[in-house]
């Protein structure tokens, strides 16, 4: 028999886009008035519309959750899965109670745990033992249930020859491991990861999925889990939920969502793109895709260029833009990056060019990175448009699907005639 | 689908709770973390340094030596019946640990900003582990000033008897860190929202030691601006704590009871107002 472990009720979230802080006294005290004093609704709850970041909006509140619905049973393994700002970030959120939603509720049953980051509050000072101590407790466990389980958790995170060097001194590969060790042994009911995985080398992610399939499939607990790689979301999980712009788009079987997430997003490549990322004083504005192709979907016979406008408020030594390409389940196909550059005050467009002839009729997941000092990624969206190759006309014989991810067609072949 | 209204919910999140919904039990729950925190906070405090330890005695003595100078030899303000050493030790000890508590408690949401985002726990067991790591060090320092104590005493040969009031220290103490700990939490709710308060406090609670009788006995005072030296409830603590070490000042019921209303209005008030804010100020720090 099968009990519900979590409830979703009508969930919404709003966030107040732009500034906020300093201004927005008026903005308490409208909303105080309003609802404390005459009793109606919060005023800003009214003129709020759907989370879309290709348009530019007209209102400053945006709904990051609509009236999200939906149950979960005791024993599921859940996949949530949908583009960037679809709402999946915010939904972990407010299940792991970081913020509170606007409106709406969520009822759980069982102890939850949840990992939106590795390593939350590790101390560089501190030893990896001490830490494990530490980052255990934040996490919820008591300590004599962490004393009970250090010697497995050391085992797990294969750092035990370090374990009483503080961590400042760890690899980052160390680090990580340690860090999902602890998390890996947390004693709840309900786990709740965000893509944590998608650090560490394969042999770990590949230690860290088995870890959790047998946590929700040997332990019988309850295990959401959002991640971009459909591959790992699909060996996982028994059920999805699919979110889109901050609504649930389906929820079901996994495969089925899979399916529906992947028709939708083919869908929607526009060639202009609305981004506005801000961070350490450079700002990512927009994506500009310039190609002959027709309907969203780009001719891989000709070239492919990507504008990418960025702004800066002070100066850096060295900034360079990269793109990958990913497929539709997640994984990468390749990357290119820019050379470093001198970014001075003011706005800069990098422009990357994919000759034709280098893609194939594939649907291409994009990610975007900026990268300072070559070492340090300060801006890095993933998935912020999917792109569809198509082929116009073909010259031969063969006009079945070109097999691969890619096809580049300047690859040498020559023919010579040998002798004996 | 009717039966799960009747089903018993371990968590139910909503968007607004009881203003007087304080979870305390959360609190005593994750008692664990507490003692990891402080642990944590005295390891990194002397971690690579030479000195380790020490350094909690250094800041004390030395600031017991420049006010003593300063204060007490060329501006004559420290009273003529006892060593103005003493005199300042007592005072600087206490409030150290007052300004201590609030300092750090006022910056609570932005220091902690990267943890609270990213998981869960009772925001107040971060500003109660400020509150007990600083405790620690106060008893620390507590050493240094018995220290000094002995040495006047029994080399110096000087005066001074220990009042009935010792047996008030541990809830002079206990005040102390709730009004730091209460001031702290109000100013740390709202700069979450508006900064100003951030610039403010640093210097704020510097101005606030000379409206307190760390630097000066209350005697000094003229009789027609007493009134605001005797509002501020730090000055009955401070008086206290001289009165109980040094048998001097001038500690009163009245002052007494003014400052425990002080303490209680202060730190619920806290409570409460940091307890609304810490749902939602991830989305606006």
């Amino acid at each position: 028999m099968s009990k519900t472990a979590i409830i979703v009720e009508n969930l919404s979230k709003i966030y107040r886009l732009g500034e906020i802080g300093t201004g927005t006294i008026s903005h308490d005290l409208h909303r105080w008035w309003a609802m404390k004093v005459m009793g109606k609704e919060d005023p800003f709850l009214k003129i709020g519309e759907a989370n879309d970041r290709a348009n530019k909006g007209i209102s400053d509140i945006v709904y990051s959750l609509k009236d999200i619905n939906f149950q979960i049973e005791q024993g599921d393994a859940v996949g949530i899965i949908g583009r960037n700002g679809a709402g999946k970030s915010t939904l972990l959120k407010l299940l792991s109670r970081v913020t509170s939603p606007t409106t709406g509720s969520i009822k759980i049953k069982g102890r939850v745990a949840s990992l939106l980051e590795v390593g939350t509050g590790f101390h560089p000072e501190l030893t990896g033992r001490e830490n494990i101590f530490l980052n255990g407790a934040i996490l919820g466990m008591r300590k004599k249930e962490i004393t009970r389980k250090l010697d497995e958790i050391i085992d797990f995170s294969g750092v035990e020859r370090y374990v009483d060097t503080p961590v400042k001194r760890y690899s980052s590969g160390m680090y990580v491991r340690l860090a999902f060790a602890v998390a890996a042994h947390l004693e709840s009911e309900i786990l709740i990861v965000d893509e944590v995985l998608a650090v560490g080398d394969a042999e770990f992610q590949k230690k860290c999925l088995g870890k959790m399939g047998e946590v929700s499939k040997g332990e019988g607990r309850t295990v959401l889990f959002v991640s971009h790689n459909m591959l790992a979301v699909k060996s996982l999980c028994s059920n999805g939920i699919s979110l889109d712009k901050g609504s649930v788009q389906k929820i079901g079987n996994m495969a089925s969502v899979i399916d529906a997430y992947l028709a939708k997003t083919a869908k929607v490549a526009s060639s202009f793109i609305n981004i506005e990322k801000e961070s350490e004083g450079l700002t990512l504005h927009t994506m500009q895709i310039s190609n002959n192709g027709i309907d969203g979907r780009f001719d891989i016979e000709s070239d492919l260029v990507f504008d990418i406008k960025l702004s800066s408020t002070k100066d850096f030594e060295a900034i360079n833009v990269n793109i990958f390409f990913n497929t539709l389940e997640g994984s990468l196909i390749f990357a290119t990056c820019s050379k470093s550059e001198v970014i001075k005050k003011g706005t800069v467009t990098f422009q990357c060019t994919i000759p034709g002839n280098t893609l194939n009729d594939n649907i291409y997941n994009l990610d975007v990175m900026v990268v300072k000092d070559a070492s340090k990624s300060i801006i890095n969206l993933k998935d912020i448009i999917s792109i569809e190759g198509v082929e116009e006309k073909r010259d031969g014989a063969w006009l079945d699907k070109f097999p691969g991810l890619i096809r580049p067609q300047n690859f040498k072949w020559s023919k010579t005639n040998t002798h004996e | 689908m009717n039966q799960q209204q009747e089903e018993k919910w371990d968590l139910v999140i909503e968007p607004q709770s009881s203003l007087f919904n304080l979870n305390l039990r959360a609190v005593w729950n994750y008692r664990d973390l507490l003692l990891l925190l402080v642990k944590r906070d005295f390891v990194s405090f002397y971690k690579q340094t030479v000195l380790g330890p020490l350094w909690f005695f250094i800041q004390p003595l030395f600031t017991t030596i420049v006010f003593t100078f300063i204060f007490g030899n060329l501006a004559g303000l420290a009273p003529s019946d006892i060593p103005a050493p003493l005199f300042y030790i007592v005072g600087i000890t206490a409030w150290n640990y007052f300004a201590d508590c609030l300092t750090k408690t006022s910056t609570v949401f932005k220091d902690n900003a990267g943890i609270f985002g990213k998981v869960y726990f009772p925001r107040l067991i971060m500003p109660l582990s400020i509150v007990t790591s600083n405790l620690v060090r106060f008893g620390v320092q507590m050493i240094l000033m018995l220290l000094m104590m002995a040495y006047f005493y029994f080399v110096k040969d000087s005066h001074f008897h220990v009042t009935w009031t010792i047996f008030l220290f541990p809830v002079l103490t206990l005040m102390m860190a709730l009004l730091g700990l209460g001031l702290g939490l109000i100013i740390t709710a709202l700069t979450t929202k508006y900064r100003d308060l951030a610039f403010l406090i640093t210097f704020g609670v510097q101005l606030l030691m000379y409206a307190t009788t760390v630097i000066y006995p209350l005697s000094k005072i003229p009789e027609k601006y007493r009134y605001i030296i005797e509002l501020n409830p730090m000055t009955n603590i401070i008086e206290g704590f001289r009165y109980a070490f040094l048998g001097i000042g001038e500690f009163t019921l009245n002052g007494f009871v003014y400052t425990l209303v002080c303490t209680i209005v202060f730190l619920l008030l806290g409570v409460i107002i940091f307890n609304k804010t810490e749902k939602t100020f991830v989305d606006t720090i």
